[in-house]
């Protein structure tokens, strides 16, 4: 089983809503990245996605594309990324690592070349922002050969009948983006989001995490209470840029330390 | 399956166009593809296009025979098509005309436009203003400081322009802006596209708006020349003025295509737009085309005298049509077109935008290799008092005074 299925098996197991921060590889160094990651795995994360700089990140809001254009300063590409998580991998081979990204970069190294490198550098799925799956067969294909889950976002405007769709080329979990817009937007509606939720439940049947708009402990818990896993990025990279580099991995593990102890509590008056 | 067949029904040209984007995006591009499906042959809706091409955009555009400049160059005719006189001085409205109709049927009450030189911006604005419509136009903050006087003109006609600061804050920034304005505001909101690029049903719908171009030669060129033209010329940026010339004539086997990019300032030096000549297939702005990228699959700065074709991709159907050697594609430097561009001016009375004088240019170069009784048929796509600043500082000339020199001997 790959690391993925076993993560969310394991915490279905227990009772326990997945964590699942979003750093850019590179922001705001490569070291710091690497540090950053494992101290999110001590604060609680349970999936860390790891987004792949790219010139033109059209789905993202401002935050995020600050944070790329950071690591595009110092010439930090896909190559250098796919390190990064061979890096990680060297005190940590339990933690999935799903790399997010556009579809150039994937492209211009080729990608044969790059399922076969994420394979061996210790990636476990692929989320590419741009190949929705129609675009995205051949591509899904190759990362099953390689034993990397191609993982696929859900929107609010996507119809039922897409869904089947989705579900078709999808691994290890969907990503339901909870907001209409970009990266960072505006506020959630949760009542519209367990409506959805329920949809995507009759036609995919792995975990949905979600994201879009998640910023503090209580909208954590408040999805949480629907979704298999919580995905939380902007907020993450608002830590990482306000302040000294060299803490940086504190203040983001510190961060996300607060939201792993209030998902928690929720699931224990749950249970 | 014809060339002109294509795209497929998911926007495919070969393995060019498609649809690239978040799944934000896909619900509101599948309810335009269905939209457009429906109003593409509609009689209603053709009528209302023609209609407003014909009593607010002042078309047919005549063909002119640029007779002393042929006589100079000493070899083949060369022809004009005139887009420069459409109304707001470039072919940019045609395509916004029939985005707004569409708007229009559609219900969605504000209309969305990125820009880079600002024509295409000016074109959103005005035909905004016409159909009663919100206009909010993306714009780079560095094209803002650089084009002044169109920002002005599209607030004179009440669109917003939002200044975009993020990557090269040019125009690609400012489509990258505008698509995600278009993923927050998609109930209310169209996105028209200025180009044959993005996402289908984009490169398609603005061909076909854009089509009326070369649909216009078909007829014209018989009747003023004799006969069709021995080769078609273009300027490539996007790509949407060449496309709209090329469409009609790709059945017609015996006319040459050709498409010219930017090669700025050498296509050695790095600094050019020739995504065709120098670039490699990728994924940008949602469709599979040539890009200028570096080995890491980031996409380029550009560079092009002229602000309209500082674009690193391009239609994805001039991917095709290049791949299949339907058309060729060559390129012309910022000098050169500089040149033609004075040329035009001096010679025929004409000021011509400086993408267009791109095609001038070839044009020029070809016609010395050929015959008298040859045809070169030029998309002069827009007219260039939007450029008197550029041409001003880049010939090193007080705005006030006369360019010298002998026109004819300026080009050589």
């Amino acid at each position: 089983m790959n690391r993925i299925d076993a993560t969310f098996t394991r915490l279905r197991a227990v009772g326990r809503t997945a964590l699942i921060p979003y750093v850019t590889g590179g922001d705001p160094t490569l070291a710091v990245t690497l540090a950053i990651m494992h101290q999110l795995v001590e604060a609680g994360a349970d999936v860390v996605e790891l987004g792949v700089p790219f010139s033109d990140p059209m789905a993202d809001g401002p935050v995020i594309q600050r944070a790329s254009e950071r690591a595009l300063a110092q010439g930090v590409g896909l190559k250098d990324v796919l390190q990064l998580v061979a890096d990680f991998r060297r005190r940590d081979a339990l933690t999935p690592v799903v790399l997010m990204g556009y579809a150039n970069p994937i492209e211009a190294m080729g990608a044969a070349v790059f399922a076969e490198r994420a394979r061996s550098a210790g990636v476990d799925g692929v989320l590419v922002v741009d190949y929705p799956p129609e675009e995205a067969a051949e591509f899904a294909a190759l990362l099953e050969l390689h034993q990397l889950a191609p993982i696929f976002l859900v929107a609010p405007t996507t119809p039922a009948a897409r869904l089947s769709t989705i579900a078709a080329l999808a691994r290890g979990y969907v990503y339901y983006v909870s907001l209409k817009g970009v990266t960072g937007a505006g506020h959630l509606d949760t009542a519209d989001v367990a409506r959805h939720l329920a949809e995507i439940r009759r036609s995919i049947a792995l975990p949905v995490g979600v994201g879009f708009g998640i910023r503090d402990a209580a909208s954590a818990q408040a999805i949480a209470a629907h979704a298999d896993a919580v995905v939380i990025g902007s907020r993450i990279i608002q830590e990482i840029e306000t302040g000294p580099p060299d803490a940086a991995a504190e203040r983001a593990g510190g961060w996300l330390a607060g939201i792993r102890a209030a998902l928690d509590a929720v699931r224990k008056e749950a249970a | 399956m014809q060339m002109a067949d294509l795209p497929d029904s998911r926007g495919h040209f070969g393995p060019y166009g498609g649809v690239f984007v978040a799944e934000t995006l896909v619900h509101a591009l599948e309810e335009l593809v269905e939209q457009y499906a429906r109003n593409r042959n509609d009689p209603g809706f053709i009528h209302e296009f023609e209609d407003e091409l014909t009593h607010y955009v002042g078309r047919p555009t005549p063909v002119y025979h640029a007779r002393r400049w042929s006589e100079k160059v000493g070899g083949a005719q060369i022809w004009f098509k005139r887009e420069d006189l459409n109304h707001t001085g470039a072919h940019k409205i045609n395509n916004c005309i029939g985005q707004a109709l569409l708007a229009k049927r559609l219900g969605k009450p504000r209309v969305i436009a990125e820009t880079g030189a600002g024509q295409h911006g000016v074109a959103t604005a005005t035909v905004a203003a016409r159909f009663g419509m919100e206009c909010v136009v993306y714009m780079g903050s560095e094209d803002i400081r650089r084009q002044a006087q169109n920002v002005f003109r599209m607030k004179l006609l009440g669109a917003s322009v939002v200044p975009v600061e993020s990557g090269s804050k040019t125009l690609k920034d400012a489509l990258n802006e505008a698509m995600r304005d278009w993923v927050t505001n998609v109930e209310s909101t169209f996105y028209i596209i200025g180009t044959v690029a993005g996402p289908h049903p984009y490169p398609m719908m603005v061909r076909d708006f854009q089509s009326v171009i070369g649909k216009e030669c078909l007829v014209q060129m018989p009747q003023a020349a004799g006969r069709q033209p021995d080769a078609i010329i273009a300027c490539v940026g996007g790509g949407s003025n060449a496309m709209g010339i090329f469409y009609p004539y790709l059945a017609h086997e015996h006319v040459r295509l050709i498409g010219v990019e930017a090669a700025g300032e050498g296509i050695a030096t790095g600094r050019h737009s020739a995504s065709l000549t120098a670039g490699r297939p990728g994924v940008l702005h949602g469709n599979r085309t040539y890009l200028l990228q570096n080995e890491d699959g980031q996409i380029r700065e550009t560079h092009s005298i002229s602000a309209g074709l500082d674009y690193p991709g391009v239609g994805p159907e001039h991917a095709w049509l290049k791949d299949n050697h339907r058309a060729e594609y060559v390129t012309i430097t910022d000098d050169e077109a500089l040149a033609a561009f004075h040329q035009c001016c001096r010679i025929e009375g004409i000021i011509p935008a400086l993408e267009s004088a791109h095609a001038l240019a070839h044009a020029a170069k070809l016609a010395a290799t050929m015959p008298r009784d040859r045809i070169l048929l030029v998309n002069l796509s827009g007219r260039g008092d939007k450029d008197m600043n550029t041409v001003a500082e880049r010939s090193g000339l007080a705005f006030q005074c006369r360019p010298g020199g002998e026109p004819a001997t300026r080009a050589q």
